[in-house]
């Protein structure tokens, strides 16, 4: 997703000016996409030039210009909310890649590395955690949208918690040797890796 | 919140050991640990790793190899059966995984049963049972019996039970593996709002949503504790973090 379908989504509702889109969209993401007002100028240019928005008459008295869909922009939003996300796309995950060079690199305390970073993602859960337990019982539809955000977040801290034990149990079953033993191609050819490459190729 | 700075439990290089020369079991070795009125701190760690030991420790159903264990204060190492009883009865409340309620008496009797059996009348034992429910919100289970309970319900019962009167050190071992995630989570929102109105508390959990609730976490591995996340940070800070 990008900054494009965000400001239609915004804009199916309502005509709205640039700064008026800003803070909205930070609002409505729970403050975890922050923006400036720079970037949702060059969108709304952009968006302008395919015919997905246009101005709606001049600018007013402050010089603003509010934007509206287009019929195309209305037509390519409605698509984008049933349209799955792809996941083969997303941005590769540093802890994954550290984890699978500390099993095959020699002399690294992969417990230790598991551990460490165990604590500091419970640490984030416990701090997510508070920020939920903070939150309104009686949630208006901006306080539910921070929410889910919030939840999202803990779900993917829990996952990777739970991951991580997962991990360190595989190693306490595993003969040291084979931990540390480096990679032949063969290994390497038929691995989760190797596979995940060719997914996203 | 009390003010009163002498931490409720204070476990110093406990050890428990079982069995002995080829036979022996080291169920905990050498765990520091000091939890203070307030707080809330979460155990875990694999199965085997020592956490019920320590729990059952701390709360004097075992004794340990070697170490100290204070509670309020008193070394629960120096007390006879008798004194031990008595402590466990007046300051502390357990939470087992079964709930360990009696099927034969009623929410509020349950309850109030530990205080009976420290020569409470049953008036004075009910009252403080119905407070313990009120805190919890739970009144209208004062006169139902355990079967007439959903789980949660249950749950809920044996934590005012561990709760009742003036305890103030709480300890729960796995006290959501029964439930589903949203009364589990209910379970922990709970002990947090009674370690917040300012009892101890020291849970054993394998979830990591639900150690979230805690201020810290210590954990265990082959009866060593190995590590611990550092006490909560301030609410400017989370905010900036949750960006
Ligand atoms: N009464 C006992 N006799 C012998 N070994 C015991 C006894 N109680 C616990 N252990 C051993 O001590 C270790 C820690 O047990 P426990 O504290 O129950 O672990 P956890 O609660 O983390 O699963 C285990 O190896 C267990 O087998
Ligand atoms: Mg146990």
């Amino acid at each position: 997703m990008s900054v494009k379908q965000g400001l239609l989504a915004l804009l199916a509702e309502e005509p709205m000016y640039g700064a008026r889109l800003r803070s909205e969209f930070e609002a409505r993401t729970g403050g975890t996409w922050p923006l400036n007002v720079g970037q949702v100028y060059t969108t709304l240019a952009r968006l302008e030039r395919d015919g997905l928005v246009e101005p709606v008459g001049g600018s007013d008295d402050e010089g603003r210009i509010a934007y509206r869909l287009t019929d195309a922009g209305r037509t390519e939003i409605d698509a984008w909310w049933l349209t799955p996300v792809d996941r083969d796309s997303t941005p590769r995950d540093e802890l994954v890649i550290k984890l699978a060079l500390a099993v095959t690199a020699p002399g690294v305390d992969v417990p230790r590395v598991v551990q460490t970073q165990r604590t500091a993602t419970l640490k984030h859960l416990r701090d997510l955690t508070r920020l939920k337990s903070r939150a309104s019982d009686e949630p208006d539809a901006h306080d539910l949208a921070w929410q889910l955000v919030l939840e999202n977040l803990l779900f993917a801290a829990e996952a990777e918690v739970r991951w991580l034990d997962h991990v360190e149990s595989t190693l306490s079953r595993m003969p040291a040797a084979a931990v540390r033993r480096a990679p032949t191609v063969d290994d390497v050819a038929g691995s989760p890796a190797a596979l995940a490459k060719g997914a996203s190729a | 919140m009390s003010t009163d700075p002498t931490p409720v439990l204070v476990l110093d290089h406990v050890s428990r050991v079982h069995g002995e020369a080829e036979t022996e079991v080291v169920a905990l070795s050498h765990a520091s640990l000091t939890v203070a009125r307030g707080e809330l701190v979460a155990v875990m760690g694999p199965s085997g790793s020592g956490k019920s030991s320590l729990l059952n420790l701390a709360g004097g159903l075992d004794r340990a190899t070697s170490g100290r264990v204070v509670v309020e204060g008193v070394d629960v190492t120096s007390l006879d059966a008798k004194g031990l009883a008595a402590l466990r009865r007046r300051s502390i409340g357990f939470v087992f995984q079964d709930l360990n309620l009696i099927p034969s008496l009623t929410a509020a009797e349950n309850i109030g049963l530990p205080l009976e059996l420290d020569g409470w009348s049953v008036r004075r034992a009910r009252s403080q049972a119905l407070d313990a429910l009120d805190r919890l919100q739970l009144r209208e289970l004062a006169d139902r019996f355990p079967d007439q309970m959903s789980g949660g319900q249950q749950q809920r019962v044996a934590i005012a039970r561990a709760l009742v009167g003036e305890r103030t050190l709480v300890l729960a071992d796995e006290p959501t593996g029964a439930l589903d995630s949203h009364t589990g989570e209910g379970v922990l929102k709970l002990l947090r709002q009674r370690c917040d109105a300012g009892a101890a508390g020291l849970i054993v959990t394998h979830e990591a949503r639900h150690a979230a609730w805690a201020d810290r976490v210590v954990f265990l591995r082959d009866g060593v504790i190995v590590d611990e996340t550092g006490a909560a940070p301030t609410a400017d800070s989370l905010l900036a973090e949750a960006r």
